[in-house]
């Protein structure tokens, strides 16, 4: 840990860079010209000798050139001075990544911004009816939400489908507002030991199929209703479920895990437990306004949008 | 004890003041140089169907050429464009060493645009030495500041020209008017005028010499059959000056009389007399020196010409060399450069504009739905890369029964790109459990022959 804390590394890095910069402003110093010992003939030659006969041929390279070099030196030098490098120090114009990253949210916000704004202003059913708005909201839509809920919005499972009419807390614009900038967290909490043996959790699954009119084995179901007081506080008395708590009304056919025997005991047996993150703040409410509208039009097709 | 020798390791320039030279291959200089500078600086302003013929607009990502729109994905193109431009190098260069260099190369033109001009204002290449070594004058600073004046106008205008290719030069040219650019208008106008006055005002030859690496590796194209400029020793040694050939004896005496144009018309100051060197730019300026002063003193032209190593070995006329010209290294060339500027031509014309991306949903694999069939969803990025709003029809296939459930036409705008999301179904019991092979088309309402067809994979759950 004392790495990460103690200055030791700061001062070697800043040491390390200044040497080498330093370094190299001196090698082109002393290797821009070449003293030869007095008397040597004049053969063109750099005047190295190896192997007794190799010798190196002079060919300049244009002074323009070596001044370029020390140009870069400079350059690092400035650049070093204006900008984070030299260990952590944080350079004089203080730029940083994440400050870029800003200024370019900024600006993306100043371009985009009134648009955005301008149908936020509007009544949400309004806005479902602007085929542009629609447009921004599908790429909204296909960006943000259509890794959970697919790109044609019907869902998956454990995600519900949001083309149909069937809401788990409200289809009403406001509502679907409400859900994307909050998010949702739907909780059926475990009831196997509140029901008893296995083979209760069996009689009731068959009892909340029946509620839909599905198959169910019409005994089992009979004596399932009984225990179906458990389930009443959340999906009310006659199963249809209460969107205040996101309680699934029980007597459709849609289900979110899964409609046969097997899956509707296992989720009374242990519960289940469902999260829509909230994109107020990553989004802003702006675009969640646009999102809204879209998701809202998908159950409710706009005349206009066709 | 004398003081140890000092070598430099880097040496200051000489300048050159290279002599003005007329003659066949001057005029063929100013020929490319029109052509060249015309097609540079005019196409930007011609017009196609309402919009600018050549522009690549680097912001949206379309490369605007006359009738074609490029996208990023087509880079190929570019790739096959460089690498023709590779192999007419390649070719050009093993029949006629290097003559991109001396004609047309944008460095010797700008060069010779900008020595025109110094001509003009300093005079010939004798004034402008004198002018040179005198002391600052009133007449020295006006001629110098209206020479540098008159390249930053030259090199302004080709630095607006550049960003012209980029950015609608009509508009560019409204902007110039209240200096009105965007930051990197400014930075690419103004590094393009400072690289084309640097270039061609001061550094000229040095750029050859130091900094083009095609001046490099071109040497390995040569050859003995390649022409060069060449000088006829043969003919032309011993040299011996006009004035005292008489003297000497005339007879015993070659062709070469020693008169040094052909050193002073050299932009890159060289002795070609010396034999092939790695700064000779193949520009033929002493040719037509020496073939003026062979006119003059009544000899046959030619004592330094366009010829190759075995013909001056073997006094082989221009047919021989001609002949010679057809081997292998030039019949491979030509034929590789044929192959592919055929593949790029066709595969250009043939092109369809309309592209077509499937996308599988990766949140969900494949749904169950009623009566166990089976639904898969899809996301299409439909690229339009025509420029004309288009309707296509899209189809599927691949698995008997499978059906698109959403709608089975789409409109997209002009060169617009669309994300379409699509449903497919397929009926119970269809396919292999896992991935399938299916098919999704695009085809035009209004042109049949606008058609795409991408592979896809429809997912059976287990």
């Amino acid at each position: 840990m004392s790495d990460f804390t103690s200055e030791f590394w700061n001062i070697y890095i800043i040491v390390l860079s200044l040497l080498g910069i330093i370094g190299c402003g001196v090698l082109l110093y002393s290797q821009s010209k070449i003293k030869v010992a007095p008397g040597a003939p004049a053969d063109g030659t750099t005047g190295h000798v190896w192997d007794d006969d190799l010798k190196e041929l002079n060919t300049p390279m244009p002074r323009w050139w070596m001044w370029l070099f020390y140009i870069t030196i400079v350059f690092a030098l400035a650049y070093l001075f204006l900008y984070p490098g030299l260990g952590t120090y944080a350079g004089k114009l203080g730029w940083k990544s994440t400050g870029q990253y800003e200024e370019e949210l900024k600006k993306a916000e100043a371009d985009y911004g009134p648009l955005f704004n301008k149908y936020l202003r509007q009544d949400l059913k309004t806005v479902a009816a602007d085929p542009q708005a629609l447009a921004i909201g599908q790429r909204l839509f296909l960006t943000y939400c259509a890794q959970c809920h697919g790109s044609d919005a019907r869902g998956n499972k454990g995600f519900p489908n949001l083309t149909d009419r069937d809401w788990l807390y409200g289809g009403e614009p406001d509502v679907i507002k409400t859900t994307i900038l909050h998010g949702r967290n739907g909780q059926m909490p475990p009831m196997g030991a509140a029901l008893g043996s296995e083979t209760d959790i069996e009689n009731v699954a068959h009892y909340v199929l029946s509620l839909s009119g599905s198959t169910a084995d019409p005994i089992k179901s009979v004596l399932g209703k009984s225990k179906f007081g458990a389930c009443m506080a959340c999906h009310g008395v006659d199963g249809k479920g209460n969107q205040q708590l996101g309680a699934p009304n029980l007597t459709d056919k849609i289900w979110l895990y899964g409609g046969s025997a097997d899956t509707i005991m296992e989720t009374i047996r242990k519960g289940r437990n469902n999260t829509m993150p909230a994109f107020g703040e990553f989004l802003g409410e702006s675009k969640v306004h646009v999102l809204s509208a879209y998701v809202w039009s998908l159950s409710n097709p706009q005349p206009a949008a066709k | 004890m004398s003081e140890p020798q000092v070598i430099q390791m880097y040496a200051a320039r000489e300048q050159i003041y290279p002599r003005e030279a007329k003659g066949r291959y001057a005029t063929w200089r100013w020929v490319c140089l029109w052509l060249t500078q015309l097609a540079f600086y005019g196409l930007p302003w011609l017009s196609w169907n309402g919009r600018q013929a050549l522009l690549f607009d680097l912001t949206t990502r379309k490369f605007y050429i006359f009738g074609v729109v490029l996208w990023p994905q087509d880079f190929i193109y570019l790739a096959a464009l460089l690498i023709i431009c590779a192999y007419l190098l390649f070719l050009v260069t093993a029949i006629a060493g290097r003559v991109w260099c001396g004609f047309a190369c944008p460095q010797t033109v700008y060069t010779e645009i900008f020595m025109w001009v110094e001509r003009k204002i300093e005079g010939t290449r004798s004034a402008r030495m004198a002018l040179d070594k005198q002391g600052p004058s009133l007449r020295k600073t006006a001629k110098k500041t209206t020479k540098h004046l008159a390249w930053g106008a030259i090199a302004l205008w080709t630095g607006f020209t550049f960003v012209g290719y980029f950015t609608p030069i009509k508009e560019l040219a409204h902007e110039v008017s209240t200096l009105n650019f965007g930051p990197w208008e400014w930075f690419w106008v103004l590094f393009y005028s400072l690289a084309t006055y640097g270039n061609a005002g001061w550094l000229r030859e040095q750029v050859c010499k130091y900094m083009c690496p095609y001046a490099r590796f071109q040497s390995a194209m040569f050859d003995q059959d390649t022409l060069i400029v060449s000088y006829d020793a043969k003919r032309g040694e011993p040299r011996g000056a006009l004035n005292k050939r008489a003297a000497s004896g005339d007879a015993q005496l070659g062709a070469c009389i020693d008169c040094s144009l052909c050193v002073q018309v050299c932009p890159t100051g060289i002795d070609i007399r010396k034999g092939l060197q790695y700064e000779c730019i193949g520009c033929a300026a002493c040719v037509d020196a020496c073939n003026s002063v062979m006119d003059k003193i009544k000899r046959p032209r030619g004592l330094v010409r366009y010829s190759t190593d075995h013909a001056l070995a073997n006094n082989f006329d221009s047919k021989q060399i001609r002949r010679r010209a057809m081997r292998p290294r030039v019949l491979i060339y030509t034929a590789i450069l044929a192959l592919i500027t055929i593949a790029v031509c066709s595969s250009l014309f043939l092109r369809t504009p309309l592209k077509l991306d499937v996308i599988r949903d990766r949140g969900s694999l494949g749904r169950e739905v009623e009566d166990g069939m089976i639904e898969n969803v899809y996301r299409l990025q439909i690229m339009n890369t025509s420029e004309q709003r288009q309707t296509y029809r899209i189809t599927v296939d691949g698995l008997p029964g499978l059906t698109l459930l959403t709608r089975d036409e789409v409109t997209v705008e002009p060169t617009e790109t669309l994300a379409w999301p699509i449903r497919l179904r397929a009926p119970h019991g269809v396919g292999e459990k896992g991935s399938n092979k299916i098919g999704i088309a695009l085809t035009s309402l209004a042109d049949a022959s606008l058609h795409v067809h991408e592979k896809a994979v429809f997912f059976v759950p287990r």
